[in-house]
């Protein structure tokens, strides 16, 4: 796919969204830590939480919140963590 | 009071014993709570720090100064909304990455607006209307260009004034959702709902037009 059917493509995604049923942005951020911790623990956490996905996928700033817990709790496990000194 | 208790007693019979001991601490009085609080804040603070790290390449126009002092008011952000919402927590996480979720909101947040303040919200029908030129681009005659062209239509004829507005921002402009809920005097959520209908409404106009439309589920 070239440069420029990727950003139509995301531009339709944009504007249509996931078009399936969804979390709102509360009930997400109060699912949020489970989610990832489901997530991280390689379970399939839309089993348990549905509509989470979805609500990721159509919702950016949900989005970046649940790429940053992630990224976070990562970098916290990151063996490189555990040699840095206090 | 039955149900309050049991709503109260079931996290805490959930939680791992990490967290219960926070939540033992953080609801103690005198010392033991003062020092839980500054040893929370100091978790929060470093995971402000985190999340404004990531996010500074994406708003080169914060300074180190503006970025640190974010960071601390992230984390009083953060704080301030754990220990108000504590009775929250459902033990279905560990208590810090329940925490640690505020804080990276906050930062998040916070940076948002400090980079969009001032900034003028790009709401008017420039934004839209190039969508309905696409059947005259160099893609004329490919089905997405039929489809973003029926999208513009659709933007103009069929949605309230409201909903144009809030999907024009969000999924055309990439305005945060927080920066706008800020300037409309709305909530994340209302204004999230707001957008899942004017997307549900123009998924069902393009539908009774023909168009197929894509299955868009973010890929985990």
């Amino acid at each position: 796919m070239s440069e420029k059917a990727r950003a139509r493509q995301r531009l339709l995604e944009q504007l249509l969204g996931p078009g399936e049923p969804e979390l709102g942005c509360e009930e997400c951020f109060a699912q949020l830590d489970r989610y990832v911790e489901l997530e991280l623990a390689g379970q399939n956490p839309e089993e348990l939480i549905p509509g989470m996905r979805a609500h990721l996928a159509g919702c950016a700033a949900c989005a970046e919140d649940h790429d940053s817990l992630r990224a976070y709790l990562l970098e916290l496990a990151s063996p490189r963590k555990l040699l840095r000194p206090k | 009071m039955g149900d309050q208790r049991a709503r109260t007693a079931g996290p805490a019979e959930r939680a791992d014993p990490s967290s219960r001991r926070w939540l033992r601490r953080l609801r103690s009085a005198g010392g033991e709570r003062d020092a839980a609080i500054a040893e929370l804040h100091e978790l929060l603070l470093r995971a402000a720090r985190f999340e404004i790290r990531r996010r500074r390449t994406a708003f080169p126009q914060l300074r180190g100064e503006d970025l640190d002092a974010l960071a601390q008011q992230s984390a009083d952000d953060a704080l301030m909304a754990i220990l108000e919402k504590l009775d929250e927590f459902r033990g279905e996480s560990r208590f810090t990455t329940w925490a640690f979720k505020f804080a990276l909101y906050e930062a998040a947040a916070n940076v948002r607006r400090r980079a969009w303040r001032g900034r003028e919200l790009p709401l008017g029908p420039e934004a839209w209307t190039p969508l309905a030129d696409a059947r005259a681009g160099p893609d004329h005659g490919t089905q997405t260009a039929e489809l973003l062209a029926a999208l513009g239509e659709e933007i103009e004829r069929s949605l309230s004034a409201r909903q144009r507005q809030v999907l024009v921002a969000l999924a055309l402009e990439d305005v945060p959702i927080d920066v706008l809920a800020e300037r409309l005097g709305a909530s994340r959520g209302a204004l999230y709902k707001t957008l899942h209908d004017a997307r549900a409404k123009l998924r069902k106009r393009l539908a009774a037009r023909g168009f197929e439309l894509p299955d868009q589920r973010r890929r985990m």
